[in-house]
């Protein structure tokens, strides 16, 4: 079990650890600094991204002896003349997801605009991954956030096969890769987007993924909460079935998924879309344990009162037993579960809006 | 030669020391104070080399006009100063 915590904020990076049992605050880094991504390595390394609002993405590198130091953020190459119309900018606005990418050393980074970046040197170097940026279907990728370029919010690298990585595309469905990023398809079937016209309401491009979470032992069993519903696939991403029993409602952004169990899996659902809060100001998790056949609508410990919290895509995680979660919101809230979300407790802390949360190893 | 200051903003991030540097455009001077600083480079300019879009650079206390080739020309005893722009609260 994982008895550290890290939580990228709108104003800082915060640890927290569990003490005694209980949950603190143990360290803060880069106060008032907005963080986009984490991540912990196998071997204690942490990475953060910063979305500096003036000064652009940032990332740095903190080893094990406690010491951060700047590292070359990814970014694109020089603009080529045949790109003049391009409608996404060739410049990284926001790193938005860290992941390992399965071989030591490597990692990737998904982005604002919807780009794919590779390190093969532990974060010194970076490189955009062409063959998906060049895909001509890239140019009717939509935005998210409420603006005009789309995200890679979900990186899956296959735990067995880091050649096989799948991404989560906001707003641009499932694109899967099995040769390392050489070539992409676009592979998500099933999903419907209300959002669009009737006849394009099945079209796999228009799917607003928000984010993707695998069963590590299982890892063809992918769940997705999509704009428009909780959706699960059973190969992988290929092909997604509806999981309308999701309570108390569909509309949501982040999605945990059981490390060992793949029938189980947790959300955060929220009122749909246009008020984004969740219903009748009561915060809850949604768990299922049989597939998506039935929820339980988990609320020991969370807020069930005048409740305004939402938990964006990477602000709910679980650990590597699937026992320990945790979730923090855009007010600043912030739970954690030893028992598989039945029970929740708040350590003493008033955060800044959440971002990310994730697990130390 | 050309003076280059930076906001202060820059300095809980990295060092930023005023420089003086040869240069005729603003491009020029701020290419040869990212050739001895370059992890500042990104701070201020964008992934195409565009002055990023909350950064605003003036010369003797007037916005440059050429934000994306920095073309505007700099003499011997002007003043480059690189700021965060307000745009916003």
């Amino acid at each position: 079990m994982s008895d550290r915590l890290l939580v990228g904020t709108r104003k800082g990076l915060f640890e927290i650890a569990r003490r005694n049992g209980t949950w603190v605050v143990s360290e803060a880094h880069f106060l008032g600094e907005p963080v986009s991504a984490v991540l912990a390595d196998a071997e204690g390394t942490v990475y953060a991204a910063l979305d500096l609002g003036h000064f652009g993405a940032k990332l740095w590198r903190r080893d094990r002896g406690g010491h951060w130091r700047e590292l070359a953020a990814p970014a694109f190459p020089p603009k080529p003349d045949d790109a003049v119309d391009d409608p996404h900018p060739w410049s990284v606005g926001k790193i938005w997801t860290l992941e390992p990418g399965g071989v030591p050393g490597r990692l990737l980074a998904g982005t604002m605009p919807g780009a794919l970046f590779r390190s093969d040197d532990g974060g010194a170097s970076w490189a955009l991954n062409e063959a998906l940026w060049r895909m001509p279907e890239r140019r009717q990728w939509g935005g998210v956030a409420g603006g005009e370029q789309p995200g890679i919010s979900s990186v899956l690298v296959d735990p067995h096969n880091p050649s096989d990585i799948r991404l989560g595309i906001s707003t641009a469905g499932v694109w899967a890769t099995t040769d390392a990023g050489a070539s992409w398809r676009l592979i998500n079937h099933g999903m419907y987007a209300e959002y669009m016209p009737p006849e394009r309401r099945d079209d796999p491009i228009v799917q607003d993924v928000h984010q993707l979470a695998r069963c590590a032992a299982r890892p063809e069993v992918v769940w997705c909460q999509h704009h428009n519903g909780v959706f699960r696939s059973e190969d992988a991403g290929a092909t997604w079935r509806d999981v309308p029993a999701i309570r108390p409602s569909k509309f949501g952004f982040a999605v945990a998924a059981h490390p060992r169990d793949p029938n189980t899996a947790w959300f955060v659902p929220a009122i749909k879309d246009e008020r984004r809060i969740p219903v009748d100001g009561k915060l809850v998790v949604a768990r299922t344990r049989d597939g998506g056949r039935s929820f339980d609508v988990l609320t020991e410990g969370l807020p069930q009162r005048h409740a305004y919290d939402l938990v964006w895509r990477h602000a709910l995680a679980v650990d590597r037993t699937g026992a320990r979660l945790a979730f923090g919101s855009t007010s600043g809230g912030f739970w954690v579960s030893e028992n598989g979300g039945e029970s929740w407790t708040m350590p003493e802390a008033r955060l800044p809006p959440v971002s990310v949360v994730r697990f130390a190893t | 030669m050309p003076t280059v200051c930076f906001t202060s903003a820059l300095k809980r991030f990295l060092p930023t020391p005023s420089a003086s540097v040869d240069g005729a455009t603003v491009g020029a001077a701020l290419g040869a104070v990212f050739a001895s600083h370059p992890a500042l480079r990104g701070y201020v300019l964008d992934d195409q080399g565009a002055v990023r879009r909350h950064v605003v650079v003036f010369v003797n206390g007037q916005p440059i006009k050429d934000r994306v080739q920095l073309t505007d020309p700099v003499g011997a005893h002007d003043e480059i100063y690189v700021f965060q722009a307000l745009t916003g609260g």
